[in-house]
This record gives structure tokens, C-alpha cells and sequence, in this order.
């Protein structure tokens, strides 16, 4: 499928139209209870980034990048990832942690300011997220190359924004990842802004797909607000790289409804209208209209999806906030795997003049 | 076995892949031909083209592929041909490769090194003969590690590689042939973090690594004949700092001199002044004296050698803090 779609020619995969109809022939047979399940994730992913952005308000959270607009690129991207495999994201990717099943309790911590949120479970190989633009491309690269090299078949998966694509580290690692031919998937999230900088400032090519043609490998422009056609991409993408066919760069094209950060006024550099004419495409109301003409949706199953998302929220709001702050020791002893003289004398220094001050 | 340091290098790397299959080494010119200095040699031929990969020119790219794979469990050897060449992985190293431990709270580890050939003193091209060794000082969980002889290259690059840390390994290129040693065939680790006393003396203590410990040690023969007794203390780990080892060696003699050859500001030697200042000031006959480059580009060739420090700039500063 890949194949067919040439981004020389700003061609792109869509499955669903913005009224959420069947347009195309490659609809993924995906079962009921998947097709549910890719809803619920994309709610709960709607539910928690709202959640994040009323406590940033509070000052219960910090500096924050919303993920609005972006559930279908996020879940449609994690969804066909397997267990063994590794991703790499970047910061504006809350719906790929859960779809992964990322706990959002740590996902709300790390944003609060702990560190202790970015360690991933033991059983999911994902990083934290890469805050220098395009800086985990070449280490996503690395551990395509890893499993290249332990004959181990997994697919790597590495998510980066529009403006990441003029970084040295895209060429670099894209260039790697062709020469090696690892088990790469990148997926950029074309979401038409970085900051205030517009995708026509980033590069002069038609479509970021099309770069996959100089590296060597194919690349596809995919709906990014159509979630079945962002799924079915990184399905083929992910088989293509286990059967060691080699990377593939999806281009999924969305739009950053939110502000870059809690930092940000996106009004100050874009224009209303372009944010109201994406408005109408809205990933959520598409994939819900999907299953409403499947027969898979109704009022009792929406209420029972968001009542649900609800509650997962909340339950991890009240699980990051009752994490006690880290200690003097957690700021100190992942610096090397064994405390040095040195800073065992600063830690003790910290420690003696936290216990002044509070006198 | 007799052995240059290019040798001794080579036979570290060669028996740390036999020991242990998750041993890679990756970079430029590295696998056919051995590297531009020979350091990887035959390890090619030896190992294949999976465990020696030569890379795309991409310093960047290949730092940032081996961070990938130290996380899923391989121990990469990153290769960057001159250290004039590593800026380009800068982001990589500082903001990655240093921090990846606590960023992920010890999920991911960093177990990598990157080895790379510094300094001046071989009349070499622009961008060839930098010691910028002091920027990476200042990165919090890096460990950077300097070689002064054959001896010490192969045992410091064993446990380098055997490290869970991630190592800056700086070879002196000006060292790479200067010397023969006879070192054992077996593997052996120099411990990493702990200076080494090449000399002990009683008058004063002459600070140095890399390619200034035999300019320390010219010196420091050149005092003896005046009947001044130099020990010379070889840092081999510049980050962290073995301190201890310097606050008895100075506490001893009660002078510190300083060698290096990267510029003065801002350079190694302004913080073991500033440490030996806070921690044994009152044991000083004389003031802290620094022997080191000048704050200017590395020259080319032919004014090269105004620049570097060499045995009688070191001696100068010898007698200096005797007369003080």
C-alpha cells in the first residue's frame, strides 16, 4: 500500500473523509472491540490534555504542550506497536504513552516537575520525551541498528514534529537509518506550525514525505486527523520493518489546534480562520461518526467511554499529586551509576542546609 | 608485548570484543581502513562488518545511533576522527548521552564510549590540534578519561569500555607513537577515577595528563639536576576528579603547578586551583601557578610551537614557585 501513494506527486492516504465516510478501499479490518478501543484511547487522550491544561492554569502542573488535534496521529501511530518494540517521542505525545499503556499518573508527574515520571516501566521500551527537536532520531536509528545487529526482530518507531524535518539530526539519522536499512518508523506529526513558525518556513519541498525518496526508502503522506489511515500506514510501516524491509517515513498531516505551550499565543502569529476551517476536521467527531455508521457507537457507549476517561483522569491527577516531592538523594544518584566523593560532599552540604533553613 | 600507544589501544579494543559480543565500535574510515591514526586496525577483518561499522560523515548521527544502542544493551565504541570534529555531537553528548541516566531516573543507561584523538604538537591541519577537554568537565555524569602511555591506554580504554558510565576517552595524538612500552598481553583494567603518582618528590607537585605528563616529567629532570625534588601526579580521569590524590600530594610538597596545554581561562586548571585553594590553603608556600596555553586559536604549523607548552616554559614555573 505504501508504494502507491508517491508523495512526489502530493498524493495522500485518507480512509475517512471529514464526514467520517469510507473513501478508499484500504479500510483496516480492524475488529469491533479495536475500533472501540482506539476511541476510548483517543477520548482519554482529549479528557487527560484538558485535564493538563486546567491544572497548568492552577499552577498544579507546569509549562505544558497540548496535544489537541493530534488524538489520530498519537493513537493511530502507538496502536499497532508491540511489546517488544522501542519509540521514541517527543514532547507533544500523550495519546502515543497511553495507547502504549504508559501510566498517565506518571505522564502528569513528569509535566508537575518530577523526573520520576519519565521512568518507563520495566516492560515498555519508550523514552522519555525528546525536548531538543529531532535529537532522538539518530538514537532511535541506533536502536534499529542494535536489533539489526542482535538479530532481534523488532520495529523502532520515532514521532517529531514538522519543524524537527530542517534539523541536522533528521538528516543524519534518516540518512543512517537508509544506509543501515534498521527497522525504522518515522513518523512526523505535520502539524503546520513550530511555534510560530509556519511548515512553508520549514522547507521548500511539497510534502515531508517526499525527503523518504533521498534517503532511499519510501515515505507516505497520510490524513493525520483520519486515525484509520494513520493506523494503517504504521501497521504496514511496522510489519515491513520486523520482515527486515527496512524504514519508512509517514508524514501524517494535522494541525496544532492548541497553543505550542501553556507559554504560548498562538493568536498573536496565526489566523483565526485557518484554525476554524481545521476545526471542521476534527479527528474525534470523523472517527465517532465511523462507528455510529458501523453500528459500533450510541449515546450509551459515549457516556460509558467519557465517564470512564473521567475517572482514569481524575484517579491519576490525585496519584501524581500525592507523590511526595523527589529527595535530595533521587536529584543526586542517577547522575553516575555510583555517588562520587564529590558529590556525596555537595549532597551532604544540600541536605545540612535544607535542615538549617527550615529552622 | 612491545607496544606505541596506537597498539595498545588496538589490542584493548580487540580483547574487549572477543570478551564480550556486545562490544561494537562505530565512525568514519574506521572499519577498512583501521581508522585514520590505525587505532582499529584489522579489528574489520577480525570482527566483521556488524561489530565495526563505518558511518555515514555524521558526527551527530553516529553519537546519537550509539546512545540508542548502549539503551538496548550493546557497549558501543563511538570513533570521532579528530576532536576538532566532535562539536557537531555536542547536542548529543550534553544533552543525551550525560543526562539519559537521570532523565530516566535509571530506566536507560548510557554504557558507551567516545574516543577521540586530541592536542597539539604533530603540525597538523586547522581544526586537528584542539584540547577542548574542559567543556566536557563541566557536564554533570560524564567521565572523562585521558591516557598518558601505552601502558595506561590499554588498561584506562578496559575499563572505560567495561564502565556503566559513559567515558570521553581523549587520546593524546602527539603520544599515539612517542613511546614503546612492554604491557601485558592479558586484558587489564587501570581503574578509572584515580590519579596515578608517575613520580614522588617533596618540593613540589606538578599537576598534568595526556601529552603534558612527558613534558612534566622533562621538567621535572631538569629541577632535579637544580636539586629541586618535583612529584608529578597524572591525572588520567579529569572528571570526576580523583581531588583527594591532589590534596595530598600538595598538602606534601606545598606547591601546586598546574600543566596543560588547552587555553588558560577557563580551564581545568582554574578549578583544581580553585579546589586546592579551598581545601588546603593554608598547607601553600607559594602561590597556585598554571603553565597552559594561551587564550588564542591553535596555531598553524609553523607558529605552532610558540604555542604549545613544552619542559622549559614548565621548568620556568618550576623555579618560580621555588624562588617565591
Amino acid at each position: 500500500m505504501i508504494e502507491k501513494f508517491d508523495p512526489l506527486k502530493g498524493e495522500m492516504l485518507q480512509i475517512l473523509d471529514e464526514e467520517g465516510r469510507v473513501k478508499s478501499n484500504l479500510e483496516p479490518r480492524l475488529a469491533a472491540e479495536d475500533l472501540k478501543k482506539i476511541y476510548s484511547l483517543m477520548v482519554l487522550t482529549r479528557t487527560a490534555d484538558q485535564k493538563a491544561l486546567k491544572l497548568q492554569r492552577q499552577g498544579r502542573l507546569g509549562t505544558y504542550a497540548p496535544s489537541l488535534g493530534h488524538e489520530a496521529c498519537q493513537v493511530g501511530t502507538a496502536f499497532p506497536v508491540q511489546k517488544d518494540d522501542w519509540v521514541f517521542p517527543y514532547f507533544r505525545d500523550l495519546g502515543l504513552y497511553l495507547t502504549l499503556g504508559y501510566p498517565l499518573a506518571d505522564y502528569f508527574l513528569y509535566w508537575m516537575g518530577n523526573e520520576a515520571g519519565m521512568r518507563a516501566p520495566e516492560d515498555l521500551n519508550i523514552f522519555p520525551p525528546a525536548i531538543p527537536v529531532a535529537s532522538q532520531i539518530p538514537q532511535s536509528v541506533g536502536v534499529g541498528m542494535a536489533a539489526d545487529i542482535q538479530k532481534k526482530n523488532i520495529a523502532v518507531v520515532c514521532t517529531f514534529g514538522d519543524g524537527a524535518t530542517s534539523e541536522g539530526d533528521f538528516h543524519e539519522g534518516l540518512n543512517l537509518a537508509g544506509v543501515f536499512r534498521t527497522p525504522n518508523v518515522f513518523v512526523c506529526y505535520n502539524n503546520q506550525w513550530a511555534i510560530s513558525t509556519p511548515r512553508s518556513r520549514q522547507t521548500a519541498a511539497r510534502t515531508i514525505a517526499q525527503k523518504a525518496v533521498a534517503y532511499g526508502f519510501p515515505g507516505i503522506a497520510v490524513d493525520g486527523n483520519d486515525v484509520l489511515a494513520v493506523y494503517a500506514a504504521s501497521k504496514e510501516a511496522l510489519d515491513r520493518a520486523r520482515a527486515g524491509k527496512g524504514p519508512t517515513l509517514i508524514e501524517a498531516v494535522t494541525y496544532r489546534m492548541g497553543h505550542h505551550t501553556t507559554s504560548d499565543d498562538a493568536s498573536k502569529y496565526r489566523m483565526d480562520a485557518e484554525v476554524k476551517e481545521w476545526e471542521k476536521k476534527d479527528p474525534l467527531s470523523r472517527f465517532l461518526t465511523y462507528l455510529k455508521n458501523k453500528g459500533f457507537w450510541d449515546e450509551d457507549f459515549e457516556k460509558a467511554v467519557q465517564e470512564k476517561a473521567a475517572e482514569e483522569v481524575e484517579k491519576a491527577v490525585a496519584k501524581a499529586e500525592s507523590v511526595p516531592p523527589p529527595s535530595p538523594e533521587d536529584i543526586f544518584s542517577s547522575t553516575y551509576e555510583e555517588m562520587t566523593p564529590q558529590l556525596n560532599k555537595q549532597l551532604e552540604e544540600l541536605k545540612g542546609f535544607l535542615k538549617e533553613s527550615l529552622r | 608485548m612491545i607496544a606505541n600507544m596506537v597498539q595498545a589501544l588496538n589490542q584493548a579494543l580487540s580483547q574487549e570484543m572477543e570478551r564480550d559480543p556486545r562490544v561494537v565500535i562505530l565512525g568514519e574510515d574506521i572499519g577498512v581502513d583501521g581508522g585514520v591514526f590505525r587505532v582499529t586496525e584489522g579489528l574489520f577483518q577480525k570482527f566483521g562488518a556488524r561489530r565495526v561499522m563505518d558511518t555515514p560523515l555524521a558526527e551527530s548521527g553516529l553519537v546519537g545511533a550509539a546512545i540508542g544502542m548502549a539503551a538496548f544493551g550493546l557497549r558501543p565504541i563511538a570513533e570521532i576522527q579528530f576532536m576538532g570534529f566532535i562539536y557537531p555531537a555536542f547536542n548529543q553528548i550534553i544533552s543525551h548521552v550525560a543526562r539519559l541516566r537521570n532523565r530516566s531516573r535509571g530506566r536507560f543507561t548510557v554504557p558507551l564510549v567516545i574516543r577521540t584523538p586530541y592536542g597539539a604538537g604533530v603540525k597538523a591541519l586547522e581544526h586537528h590540534s584542539e584540547s577542548t577537554e574542559a567543556l566536557f568537565c563541566q557536564i554533570p555524569g560524564l567521565t572523562v578519561v585521558v591516557p598518558s602511555t601505552p601502558y595506561e591506554a590499554k588498561g584506562l580504554l578496559t575499563a572505560a569500555i567495561r564502565s556503566e558510565d559513559p567515558v570521553i576517552f581523549l587520546e593524546p595524538s602527539r603520544l599515539y607513537r612517542a613511546e614503546k612500552q612492554d604491557i601485558p598481553d592479558e586484558p587489564y583494567e587501570v581503574p578509572l577515577r584515580q590519579a596515578r603518582i608517575v613520580k614522588e618528590g617533596k618540593d613540589v607537585t606538578m599537576i598534568a595528563w595526556g601529552a603534558m605528563v612527558p613534558v612534566a616529567q622533562k621538567a621535572s629532570d631538569m629541577a632535579e639536576k637544580s636539586g629541586i625534588s618535583p612529584e608529578i601526579l597524572d591525572l588520567r580521569t579529569l572528571s570526576p576528579l580523583d581531588i583527594d590524590a591532589v590534596l595530598k600530594s600538595v598538602k606534601k610538597t606545598g606547591r601546586a603547578l598546574i600543566v596543560h596545554e588547552a587555553p588558560k581561562t577557563c580551564g581545568l586548571g582554574a578549578e583544581l586551583a580553585a579546589l586546592i585553594s579551598e581545601n588546603a590553603l593554608l598547607h601553600l608556600e607559594a602561590p597556585i601557578l598554571r603553565i597552559a596555553g594561551q587564550d588564542i586559536t591553535v596555531p598553524l604549523p609553523k607558529t605552532e610551537d610558540s604555542y604549545y607548552v613544552g619542559p622549559d616554559r614548565v621548568f620556568k614555573g618550576i623555579r618560580q614557585l621555588m624562588e617565591f
